[in-house]
């Protein structure tokens, strides 16, 4: 095979989220009452990136077959953390955005050290740590409110020379300066060995540990990114348990549509980005249908649902009945 | 147990001695700290009117960690149980307010919902191969997409049989509540089954290793999808208790039940890979949770608080006897 198609085959899955996400999109916009403009391009984005943040932590602690049930709680906490300290002057506001993601990156460590070193499963162990953190942020707001520095809320949400929405920039700077650096370097690479064959990448001396611990940690301020910015689509701060855990819940959703394996090994965060565009987009589209807001809903269960019986065509062209189990 | 000591003590004895797992032994034993911590706060812990309260509150739990723990021994998870408890509930109401008929077929039409959504989860995974976190989480979604279309968004006014609240708080045996009754008969029924029956174990070859039970003849296949309809009808179950127990059903009564019945299992000593677990140890895990829950809030501590601790114990119970053999 020539170059271009193992690179083909290796970005399937992200291709496919792409695709799939255009479709929805194109969808949508040409049945918007308001039309193809730049106010709803900057509506839609606001919406779909907070998603995206947090399907891009996702996406990064599946790739080594584990998974991150705290992204969601770690949004919250951040989101009641940054009312709190991301207001005032400009020095002020710029050490509470510090703050606030370091505070991320802890809750991400948090986890690496107790999935690495306590040797616990990722699953409950998420579960757990997602309770505290979820505690920590009821303690920092036991009921909604706060304020954030309006001004820089209103440019992170507003839009670039009058087109391009401000938070999609910041999304595809994250992509850029987060992701790609660290899926070239030899801890992204190990991170993906893990995935693929933990015991393949410690008998080939891949640095294991150090590549969870990456994945964990990075989860933590992709959250934390997300959390600053629901802070500033919202201007206050909600310890609300119900969209914490949906938002756990919708990650999940991306990085499937977003062609990540839940195996691990395969998969990249742009498509989980694109994962949650496009899952976004769906919830989105019954509104320009006009359709009654309560089947939205069953309608992203379904399209959900359909989107992940997609994969199960591959088992019509197994061979070797073994093969079903993996 | 070391041994020197064996041979002093009677055969049965060491045998038996021999077979108590650790884990089940260590979170009893927490049980009994935790009983001990609250009777120095206050007498009223050791009465049997507040054991039996707190028994009968366990029950509901059980009921669900029972149908969780059949799929977390198969190396499965089952996270719609948020929205199959409030299916249950919800259609057990809303037959019973169809007349004398409605009220008889009241909890047999609850449990065959939830056993329906089981069913289509079971299907998704063995069948299809989709992994379970996945299609559980997609059913979940449209039972709530169907929930929310039939409710309107509102808590439904219809309200529970005249059997469902005495299942879920009379007393058939004078001082026994209902539901421990339930719960018990549920109990015996799962140790039956799992230790008696050639399904229940091949549930747990299936957790060890699919394809070998698959190569030992065992229609791996549909176990694991009966496996799954059973959870849904016991997460139904314990929808229709509650809805006895609260006289009606309400939206999101099924949330704070996902995270406690995956704990309560994998506190009692049920690998979270599945395979290797014992009903008596999810006993202890769910009386367990349920004892902090009571104590955390007689002791009146916040919610945030309260989630802090929860998730911290769970931690540090796993760190002393959860961990995966390095």
């Amino acid at each position: 095979m020539t170059e271009w198609r193992y690179w083909l085959a290796e970005q399937r899955g992200t291709l496919l989220a792409i695709g799939i996400f255009v479709a929805m999109f194109l969808i949508y916009a040409t049945n918007h009452p308001a039309g193809f403009s730049a106010n709803m391009v900057q509506t839609a984005s606001n919406k779909a990136t907070l998603l995206a943040f947090v399907a891009m932590a996702q996406a990064i602690v599946v790739i080594t077959a584990g998974i991150d049930l705290s992204v969601g709680m770690i949004l919250t906490l951040t989101n009641c953390l940054a009312s709190w300290i991301v207001v005032g002057t400009a020095t002020e506001t710029a050490l509470g955005v510090i703050g606030v993601l370091g505070t991320g990156v802890l809750c991400g460590m948090i986890n690496g050290a107790i999935v690495i070193f306590g040797r616990l499963q990722p699953i409950v162990t998420t579960i757990a740590t997602g309770a505290m953190y979820y505690g920590v942020a009821l303690m920092l707001r036991p009921n909604p409110g706060g304020s954030v520095n309006e001004t820089l809320a209103d440019a992170l949400t507003g839009r670039l020379f009058g087109v391009v929405p401000t938070s999609l920039v910041a999304l595809a700077a994250a992509a850029l300066l987060i992701w790609v650096p660290y899926s070239r370097s030899v801890i992204g690479r190990a991170a993906f060995a893990t995935g693929s064959s933990e015991v393949a990448a410690y008998m080939s001396g891949a640095p294991i540990r150090a590549a969870k611990f990456a994945a964990y940690t990075l989860a933590g301020l992709l959250s934390a990114i997300g959390g600053l910015f629901l802070t500033f689509f919202s201007y206050t701060g909600e310890a609300a348990y119900a969209s914490g855990n949906a938002y756990t819940l919708f990650s999940i959703a991306a990085v499937v549509l977003g062609g990540v394996s839940l195996m691990g090994g395969r998969g990249s965060a742009i498509g989980a980005i694109f994962g949650a565009l496009a899952f976004r987009t769906i919830g989105d589209l019954l509104f320009v249908f006009d359709f009654d807001p309560l089947w939205q809903p069953l309608f992203q269960g379904i399209v959900l649902m359909l989107a992940v019986s997609i994969g199960a065509f591959g088992l019509v062209r197994v061979r070797n009945r073994l093969e079903w189990f993996g | 147990m070391s041994e020197a000591t064996a041979p002093q003590s009677p055969p049965g004895r060491a045998a038996l001695l021999r077979r108590i797992d650790p884990a089940v032994a260590a979170s009893f034993g927490c049980i009994v700290l935790l009983l001990l911590v609250g009777s120095l706060y206050s007498r009223s812990f050791l009465s049997p009117d507040y054991l039996l309260q707190q028994l009968k509150v366990a029950s509901f739990l059980g009921v669900i960690a029972t149908g969780m723990m059949l799929v977390i021994l198969l190396g499965q998870i089952d996270l719609s149980v948020p929205w199959v408890v409030t299916s249950g509930a919800m259609m057990a109401c809303a037959a019973a307010a169809h007349g004398t008929t409605g009220a008889i077929l009241a909890i047999p039409f609850g449990i065959l919902c939830g056993a329906a959504i089981g069913l289509l989860n079971g299907i998704g995974v063995a069948y299809l191969r989709i992994p379970s976190m996945i299609i559980t989480l997609a059913t979940n979604a449209v039972a709530q997409g169907l929930m929310v279309a039939y409710t309107g968004g509102f808590s439904p006014q219809d309200s529970a049989s005249k059997a469902m609240r005495y299942l879920a708080t009379g007393h058939a045996v004078p001082g026994l509540p209902n539901a421990v009754l339930a719960w018990a008969i549920i109990g015996g029924a799962a140790i039956w089954l799992l230790s008696r029956t050639t399904f229940g174990r091949a549930i747990y070859a299936i957790g060890n290793r699919e394809r070998a039970a698959y190569l030992s003849g065992i229609d791996t296949r549909r176990v694991t999808m009966l496996a799954f309809a059973l959870s849904g009808a016991l997460s139904a179950f314990g929808g229709v208790l509650l809805a006895g127990y609260a006289s009606k059903a309400a939206q999101s009564m099924g949330d704070a039940y996902l995270l406690p019945s995956i704990a309560a299992v994998v506190l009692g000593g049920t690998h979270i890979l599945g395979g290797r677990g014992s009903y008596l140890g999810t006993v202890a895990g769910v009386i367990l949770i349920t004892l902090l829950q009571s104590i955390l809030s007689v002791m009146q501590i916040s919610e945030a608080g309260r989630q802090l601790i929860y998730g911290a114990v769970i931690i540090l119970m796993l760190l002393i006897y959860g961990r995966q053999k390095a």
